[in-house]
């Protein structure tokens, strides 16, 4: 029962800590909580399929199956997260002001709305196929149905309790700096998924340069900890990071970052957007 | 004029031939070079336990992993030494590459059942 508490906790850590940022970011715009859910729901069913042909996707593309995909996944939600930022930075101005509520009405049906819930599917399909495969191990391995039930209940309320305090912590926050911080959220989270991506492609031997070990915190903070596993998914913390992540993960926070800056529509706006930082 | 068509085709067949037996030369001669270098190295998951637990491999080489699952449940092969996280199905096998490595221990251990299922790689 401890072990299904503890592996769905972690899995359901990375999905619902993606989930609580985008609720905060798109809190107030209209229809955005049913395509979050819609995009929860997409990722759940996905996640099914996933773990039913586990095995094919391992042995598809000469074995590296399961690394493209995950290294794919990763790649099309951090390209959705820097559109995301980038489309906000141009349209988003309204949200920075002090009718933020009335802004935030305004932009619904916002298309990039749309992209945060396709990263909400895909963080939940992987995780999710996860918690998938390892509970249907515990039920076959003989582990009594109510126990794994128990578990897997626990370990999901504990780690969607963590993602919503996340979630109400955002919220807190004055509208007129909400826009700085999810910006800033979300350029983490991108330029952490990116590195995944690349340890993925490293793994996979389809990129082998830059392979060294940059630094080991294991010993101080090891990223299977609690901690360590909410700081790995909202700013991309790895205790162990090949020279490529590093690369890749400094690479992607400054491209979202000059990209946000040349979107942006004149001075005017983004004096706003430096002010509220 | 019959005649000349025939020589082209043949000598095309001739070509094409020749070219494919050189990809096939070169492709051969790769793989082996590739095998020759790299240190191949086998595992299996019995009852959430790693067989053999202590794998040795000489530094500075490329390694593959064989990771065979002999358990109908699924497992998670991972290491943070290693830089390795790859689910193996029930009753499948997955293989792991792994860049060549400095001297050391390095942990590998099985996610799902984290309280049994670990090894380590030693390179030497």
């Amino acid at each position: 029962m401890l072990g299904a508490l503890v592996i769905v906790f972690r899995e359901v850590i990375e999905a619902g800590l993606v989930i609580g940022i985008v609720l905060a970011v798109t809190q107030g715009a209209r229809g955005s909580r049913t395509v979050v859910f819609a995009g929860v729901v997409a990722g759940a069913l996905g996640a099914g399929l996933v773990a039913l042909f586990a095995d094919a996707l391992s042995q598809a593309v000469a074995g590296r199956g399961q690394e493209l995909f995950n290294a794919g996944v990763l790649a099309v939600a951090v390209v959705m997260l820097a559109w995301h930022n980038i489309w906000m930075a141009r349209h988003g101005r309204e949200l920075a002001s002090e009718l933020a509520a009335a802004g935030r009405a305004a932009v619904s049906g916002d298309k990039s709305f749309f992209g945060l819930a396709l990263v909400v599917a895909l963080a939940v399909l992987r995780e999710g196929s996860e918690v998938a495969l390892f509970l249907y191990g515990l039920l076959v391995s003989g582990e009594s149905g109510a126990d794994v039930i128990l578990g897997g209940f626990s370990g999901l309320v504990l780690g969607a309790g963590v993602s919503a305090l996340t979630y109400f912590g955002l919220v807190t926050i004055p509208a007129r700096h909400l826009f700085a911080v999810t910006t800033a959220m979300i350029t983490l989270l991108a330029a952490g998924l990116a590195a995944q991506c690349a340890a993925f492609l490293q793994q996979a031997w389809i990129v082998t340069a830059l392979s060294q070990t940059m630094w080991d915190t294991s010993g101080v903070l090891p990223d299977t900890s609690l901690v360590g596993r909410v700081l790995h998914t909202l700013i991309g913390y790895v205790d162990q990071p090949t020279a490529l992540q590093v690369v890749v993960y400094v690479a992607t926070l400054a491209g979202i970052f000059l990209a946000t800056r040349l979107a942006a529509p004149r001075p005017g706006a983004a004096n706003v957007h430096a002010a509220a930082e | 004029m019959g005649e000349d068509v025939r020589t082209i085709i043949e000598r095309r067949e001739m070509t094409s031939s020749r070219i494919l037996f050189a990809a096939a030369a070169l492709a051969a001669g790769v793989v082996a070079a590739v095998a020759a270098e790299e240190t191949s190295l086998e595992v299996s998951i019995k009852d959430h336990r790693f067989t053999p637990a202590e794998l040795h491999a000489p530094a500075d080489k490329p390694i593959v992993i064989v990771v065979k699952n002999l358990d109908s449940t699924p497992e998670e092969f991972e290491s943070k030494a290693l830089k390795i996280e790859k689910v193996v199905a029930g009753s499948a096998e997955i293989t792991v590459r792994v860049r060549p490595l400095k001297a050391g221990s390095y942990k590998f251990f099985g996610e799902y059942h984290e309280s049994t299922a670990k090894g380590v790689l030693v390179v030497e």
